[in-house]
C-alpha cells in the first residue's frame, strides 16, 4: 500500500506527484467549476486518468502495491451517487411540500425566492470546496460530484430567477429591464445567472472533449467570478443584519484563499 | 452477631411490582402535567396580555383586514431579532407591566403615565389602516387606540415644541435583539409637530379588538398611515416634545435609504428597490402602491411646496 494517496506524503516525491497529478486534472490552473464535467466513472477515459493516478488504485506497473486494493464497486458508487443527488434536491422537494401544504409563511413569495436563492449559493459553495476537499482529504474521487452538485446549484439559481420574473414581477418584462438596469444587486445577480449558462451548457464530456480541457478549463474558470457575484447580490439585499451574507463571503474567500496559496505554493 | 427485631414493614408496604415496572410512565406523566401546567401558564399570561378592549368605530378604510395571525406573526420587530418569525416567537418575553410613558420636553406638564392610566383616561376608538412596510409589503391592520394629539395636548406643549421624538424600552435582558447593534439602540423615532397632531396620527394598545401582543409593539406604539412601516415606532417609553429634528434609527443606519420624512411615494424609489408596487400580504398579484398610502387627501397639504424627491 506504500503508493496510497492515504501515505503519499511520506515521500516528496510521491507529494509531487500528486499534485502535478491534480494539477493537470485542473487544466494547469486549478480551473475546476461548481459546473465541471467531474470524471465519473464514465468519463473515465476523458478525465480519469489524471485522478487514478493519485488513486493508487491503478494496475500500473509502477505501483505494485496496488494489488490487495479494488475499486469500490458500481452498485456502491450508484450508492453514493444517488445519496449526493437526493441530498441536493431535498431542500427542492421540502420547498415544493411547504408550497402545496401552505407552509410558507405569511409572504410565501419571498420565502420561495430567498429559500430557492439561498440554496443555489449554497450548492456553489459546496461545488467550490470539493477541490479542496478531495486534495486535503486525499480524495480524488470526490471531484465526481461536481457536476452534479454544479448542476443544482444551477438549477436552483434558475428557479430562483424564474421565480422573481414569473411569481413576483408577473413577467413584467419592463421592470424587469429597469430593475436590471437600476438595481446593482439584481444586475450582479442578473450577471451571476447569465455567467452560469454556458458553464452549464458545456457541463457534459462531449463538451470536454469538443472543446479541449484547456479552454474548457479556462471557460469554467468564470466560476471565480461568479460565485463572488452570488455573494455580492446577497450582501446588496440585506437591510441590515448583513452577518449571513457575510457568513458566505468568509466561506468563499476560504475557499479562494486555499486555491491561492496553493497556486503561489506551487509555483517554482 | 444476629440481630433481631420484629419486621416493620409487611407485604403491603412494599410497591407493587407492576407499579414499579410502569415507574418511568409516572414521571413521564408527571413531567407532562408540569408541561401542561407550564402552557397554562404561559396561556394564562397570554390571555392577560390579550384583554378584550372597549372602543367604538373610528376612521377606518373599507378594505379587507389582513388576517390576525398574519398581523402577528409577520413583524420587523428587531429588539426580537432580524428574522419576520423573531418578534412573534421572541417577544413573549417582554414585560409590558408595570409600564410607564414620559412625555416631557417643550410643554408646561410633562408627566409620566401608567400605561393602564392612559388607556382608561382616552376614548379607545378603532381605525383600520393600510400600513405599507418600506420593504415592500402591506397588510390592513384593525388597530384601537387614541389619537396620539390628545396624549400631546394633556401635557400643553409650548412654542418650541417643533418635532417629536419618540424612544423605543431598552431592556437587553428581555428585547434580545438589542445584544448587538444591527441598529442604534433605544430605537427612535420622530415626527414633525403637525404630524403628530394630525388627526390620523394614532397610539395604537390594541389589535382586533384587543390589547397588543407584544409583537406588534406592545402595550402602546405609534401609528403614522401614511408613512413607512418603520416610522411608526413600537413598545414606546419616552415621547419629547423638542425644537429640532431628531435623530431617527433607520436614518442613522443608512441615511440615503430611510429619510426623516419616510412618507409612502411610489414616485421615489429605495435605492435598491422599486416603491411603485407593494405585495398586500394574502394576494398574489403585487399592487400599486398610492402616494402617502392613500391618505393623501387628508395629509398632502402637510408637505405642501416641499420637495418630496429630497425630503424623502
Amino acid at each position: 500500500m506504500a503508493d496510497d494517496v492515504e501515505t503519499a506524503s511520506s515521500s516528496p516525491e510521491k507529494r509531487g506527484r500528486w499534485r502535478a497529478a491534480d494539477t493537470r486534472r485542473d487544466g494547469g490552473g486549478e480551473g475546476q467549476s461548481a459546473v465541471r464535467a467531474a470524471a465519473p466513472s464514465t468519463a473515465e477515459p476523458v478525465l480519469g486518468r489524471a485522478l487514478r493516478a493519485t488513486r493508487g488504485r491503478s494496475p500500473s506497473p509502477a505501483r505494485g502495491g496496488g494489488a490487495g486494493r479494488k475499486r469500490p464497486s458500481k452498485a456502491r458508487d450508484n450508492l453514493v451517487y444517488a445519496a449526493v443527488w437526493l441530498t441536493c434536491a431535498a431542500p427542492l422537494a421540502w420547498l415544493a411540500f411547504r408550497a402545496f401544504t401552505g407552509d410558507l409563511g405569511v409572504n410565501p413569495i419571498e420565502t420561495l425566492i430567498r429559500q430557492l436563492g439561498v440554496w443555489g449559493l449554497r450548492l456553489l459553495l459546496v461545488g467550490l470546496a470539493i477541490t479542496p476537499a478531495a486534495v486535503i482529504l486525499r480524495k480524488p474521487r470526490l471531484a465526481r460530484f461536481r457536476r452534479t452538485i454544479g448542476l443544482f446549484a444551477f438549477a436552483y439559481v434558475s428557479l430562483h430567477l424564474l421565480s422573481y420574473i414569473g411569481v413576483d414581477l408577473y413577467f413584467d418584462f419592463g421592470q424587469l429591464v429597469k430593475d436590471i438596469l437600476k438595481r446593482p444587486f439584481i444586475t450582479l445577480g442578473m450577471a451571476a445567472f447569465v455567467l452560469l449558462i454556458p458553464l452549464a451548457i458545456t457541463s457534459t464530456n462531449g463538451w470536454v472533449i469538443r472543446m479541449g480541457r484547456a479552454a474548457w478549463s479556462r471557460l469554467h474558470w468564470l466560476i471565480y467570478l461568479i460565485v463572488p457575484l452570488g455573494v455580492a447580490h446577497y450582501y446588496l439585499l440585506v437591510k441590515a443584519d448583513h452577518r449571513p451574507p457575510l457568513v458566505y463571503g468568509a466561506i468563499l474567500a476560504v475557499l479562494l484563499g486555499w486555491r491561492l496559496w496553493r497556486a503561489t505554493r506551487s509555483s517554482p | 452477631m444476629l440481630i433481631r427485631h420484629r419486621p416493620d414493614l409487611t407485604d403491603n408496604d412494599v410497591t407493587d411490582r407492576g407499579l414499579y415496572l410502569r415507574r418511568r410512565e409516572f414521571i413521564a406523566g408527571a413531567a407532562g402535567l408540569g408541561l401542561t401546567g407550564l402552557g397554562l401558564a404561559g396561556l394564562g399570561g397570554a390571555a392577560a396580555g390579550a384583554a378584550p378592549l372597549t372602543f367604538s368605530k373610528g376612521f377606518s378604510t373599507t378594505e379587507k383586514p389582513t388576517p390576525k395571525n398574519d398581523i402577528t406573526s409577520y413583524n420587523n420587530f428587531y429588539e426580537f431579532g432580524v428574522d419576520k418569525g423573531d418578534p412573534a416567537e421572541n417577544a413573549g418575553k417582554l414585560k409590558t407591566r408595570p409600564w410607564t410613558v414620559r412625555v416631557d420636553g417643550a410643554c408646561e406638564a410633562p408627566k409620566t403615565f401608567d400605561i393602564d392610566d392612559l388607556i382608561k383616561a382616552n376614548k379607545l376608538e378603532e381605525r383600520i389602516y393600510r400600513l405599507r412596510c418600506v420593504e415592500g409589503w402591506s397588510m390592513v391592520i384593525p388597530w384601537v387606540g387614541f389619537p396620539l394629539k390628545d396624549l400631546i395636548a394633556a401635557v400643553k406643549p409650548t412654542s418650541k415644541a417643533k418635532f417629536v421624538a419618540f424612544e423605543t424600552l431598552m431592556r437587553p435582558s428581555e428585547m434580545t435583539g438589542q445584544r448587538w447593534d444591527v441598529l442604534q439602540w433605544p430605537y427612535r423615532e420622530g415626527l414633525r409637530i403637525d404630524e403628530a397632531v394630525h388627526p390620523l396620527t394614532l397610539i395604537a394598545v390594541g389589535l382586533y379588538g384587543e390589547t397588543l401582543p407584544n409583537q406588534n409593539g406592545a402595550p402602546l406604539r405609534l401609528v403614522v398611515p401614511w408613512k413607512y412601516g418603520f416610522k411608526s415606532i413600537k413598545s414606546i417609553t419616552r415621547i419629547s416634545l423638542v425644537e429640532r429634528q431628531p435623530p431617527t434609527a433607520w436614518n442613522i443606519s443608512a441615511p440615503r435609504e430611510y429619510g426623516f420624512y419616510s412618507n409612502v411615494n411610489p414616485a421615489v424609489d429605495h435605492p435598491r428597490w422599486s416603491q411603485a408596487t407593494e405585495r398586500r400580504i394574502g394576494e398574489f398579484r403585487r399592487r400599486d402602491t398610492l402616494a402617502f398610502n392613500g391618505y393623501g387627501e387628508w395629509v398632502a397639504d402637510l408637505y405642501r411646496g416641499m420637495d418630496l424627491k429630497r425630503n424623502f
